[in-house]
């Protein structure tokens, strides 16, 4: 099932409190999905790149030696990072199996990404210079809390609340996805893709790498990769409705944008506020009454929509 | 209370919390229940306390905040107001109510309704009206797809547009859509009619513009009458085209006597 929200601020450069109120948004919809939480943030614009890594996840009780591999992966990202000429500035490790490292870098992105995933058991989960991913086993409250999400103050996310149906439950397998290796996109999805593998050949013939099973994953790379071919978020969305099989509500966030989409079935939900201060989506209206509390006028968009805010 | 600590409710169904929130305003056959505190199940509680036990008959509910299955399986005549938006599986389930939601609702209002009204005064989500089989659904604002999906009676009032596949596995009863359908109008409709007054973006399979009557005149201007909607706009008529019935009503056994 999966709910979804998105949130974007109107008011220019005012900065808000997106951690809370997403965490508000996703609480509400905690029934439809109990089984991960994630959410894709964007803080104003730094002068320097963050990234999220996911180190290993633990094998059980009987996993002696978690503790000391988590601590070998962590120098060996640090030194790789300092290799290839990235000027680490903070590496914060907020909670136990993932950190999160901000530094200066002026050369290539993607090869660095590479480099660090190449350490056994980690995962890129995000890099750009606005762009945080989160994602843990959980409900919303517990994840805000293991990452000190609700202090995030920024302009713009999207938040997912997992139930896990065409993959497993970890967090590899947890929404949001990012476009790798493009800074600062991000995707969150409700529904299944029936045309999966064919995209996910086609795609790993094209070099892009996947991480996970998830069949969600394939609209990041998917739209990751018409972004590189020139086309703006809007036409590679549009684009995407007639390439992509199956039932969905996606939402896709970049350094500046929030563009939602609906499969021409309209067959998954989606709740649509506008007002002059922010623009608020999820799957249902309660989460949207959990940020702005009081009677509001929402609509459900129709089949086929494609609709993009800029901040 | 029986021996595994169910109790029953005032129709007779186990209730899990039997406790009731009790905190109404009560003045004669009227009530006003401020909903903002309590949970979905005790706003039902409270609804069915009222309703059954309580002799009221007009009740209002402040706050529904746009939660979900507010409303449900209420089977006696009565009128409720909710002032705001409800959620998903609005007053699902119903007969004989009066509702009137000031708000939006979300997907699957009134579905499976038996008899009564409910009027919306803004939007309403996906299948609205599914499986209806009687009373009037009326829906001042927009709906999104499949409204009215495997309905088999009653009436379906949308003064905007309408999604996809409207009217999808119809079997009975009449869908009034003021505004545009999407694509698939009546796909694989068995029987009963719809009325549009907008763009259709596409008909489904099987679905066939029907032959305007006096009597379609008549029963559009009546429902536009009692729920004081101004002059209806002009409408087409769609119906099912039965070129999918491959089927009779024979027995195999009666069909060799035929043969």
């Amino acid at each position: 099932m999966c709910g979804i929200a998105g949130i974007i601020y109107r008011n220019g450069e005012e900065r808000q409190e997106v951690g809370r109120d997403m965490t508000r948004m996703l609480q509400a919809m905690k029934h439809r999905g109990p089984d991960s939480t994630g959410y894709a943030l964007y803080r104003p614009d730094t002068d320097g790149y963050v990234m999220h890594v996911k180190l290993s996840e633990a094998n059980g009780n009987g996993d002696f030696d978690f503790a000391e591999r988590l601590r070998r992966q962590r120098s060996q990202i640090e030194d790789r990072l300092r290799s290839l000429g990235a000027r680490v500035r903070d590496i914060d490790a907020t909670a136990e199996h993932a950190m999160t490292v901000t530094f200066d870098h002026d050369g290539d992105l993607k090869q660095l990404a590479d480099y660090v995933e190449d350490v056994r058991g980690a995962e890129v989960l995000s890099l750009g210079r606005s762009l945080e991913i989160v994602k843990d086993l959980g409900d919303a409250e517990t994840v805000a809390s293991d990452y000190r999400l609700n202090e995030f103050i920024g302009t713009h996310a999207i938040g997912h609340a997992r139930m896990a149906t065409e993959s497993d439950v970890d967090i590899a397998n947890a929404h949001p996805y990012w476009a790798y290796p493009f800074p600062d996109v991000a995707v969150v999805h409700n529904g299944q893709l029936t045309n999966y593998h064919q995209w996910r050949r086609r795609l790993e013939r094209a070099g892009h790498r996947f991480q996970s099973e998830c069949d969600s994953e394939i609209i990041a790379v998917y739209l990751a990769e018409r972004m590189a071919q020139g086309d703006s978020l809007e036409e590679s969305m549009r684009r995407s409705l007639h390439e992509l099989d199956g039932v969905f509500t996606y939402i896709c966030v970049t350094e500046d944008a929030l563009g939602v989409a609906k499969d021409e079935l309209g067959a998954k939900p989606l709740v649509l506020y506008e007002s002059d201060d922010l623009v608020a989506l999820a799957s249902e209206e309660i989460a949207i009454r959990k940020v702005v509390d009081r009677e509001i006028e929402t609509y459900d968009p129709y089949e086929g929509a494609v609709m993009v805010w800029t901040r | 209370m029986d021996a595994v600590g169910a109790t029953y409710d005032a129709r007779g169904l186990v209730e899990l919390d039997g406790t009731i929130p009790q905190i109404s305003e009560i003045d004669g056959e009227r009530a006003v229940l401020d909903a903002r505190d309590l949970s979905t199940r005790k706003i039902n509680a409270e609804l069915r306390w009222l309703l059954y036990e309580q002799g009221v008959k007009d009740v209002t509910i402040l706050n529904p905040s746009a939660r979900h299955s507010l409303g449900v399986g209420i089977l006696t005549r009565c009128r409720i107001t909710f002032e705001g938006s409800l959620g998903y599986f609005g007053v699902g389930l119903i007969d004989g109510p009066e509702v009137q939601i000031n708000g939006r609702v979300g997907w699957s209002v009134a579905e499976n309704m038996m008899s009564g009204v409910v009027v919306i005064e803004s939007n309403a989500g996906s299948l609205a009206g599914a499986a209806l089989r009687g009373g009037d659904l009326v829906v001042k604002g927009q709906v999104g797809a499949r409204t009215g999906i495997d309905q088999k009676g009653g009436t379906i009032l949308v003064l905007g547009s309408a999604g996809s596949m409207t009217g999808f596995m119809m079997q009975r009863g009449r869908q009034i859509i003021c505004g545009d359908v999407g694509p698939g109008l009546g796909d694989s409709m068995y029987d009963g009619t719809i009325y549009v007054g907008g763009k259709v973006a596409s008909l489904g399979i099987d679905c066939v513009e029907g032959e305007w009557t006096d009597a379609d005149t008549e029963y559009i201007e009546r429902k536009f009458r009692i729920y004081g909607l101004g002059s209806p706009p002009e409408l087409k008529k769609f119906v099912c085209g039965k070129k999918l019935y491959n089927y009779d009503s024979l027995e195999p056994s009666e069909r060799k006597l035929v043969l």
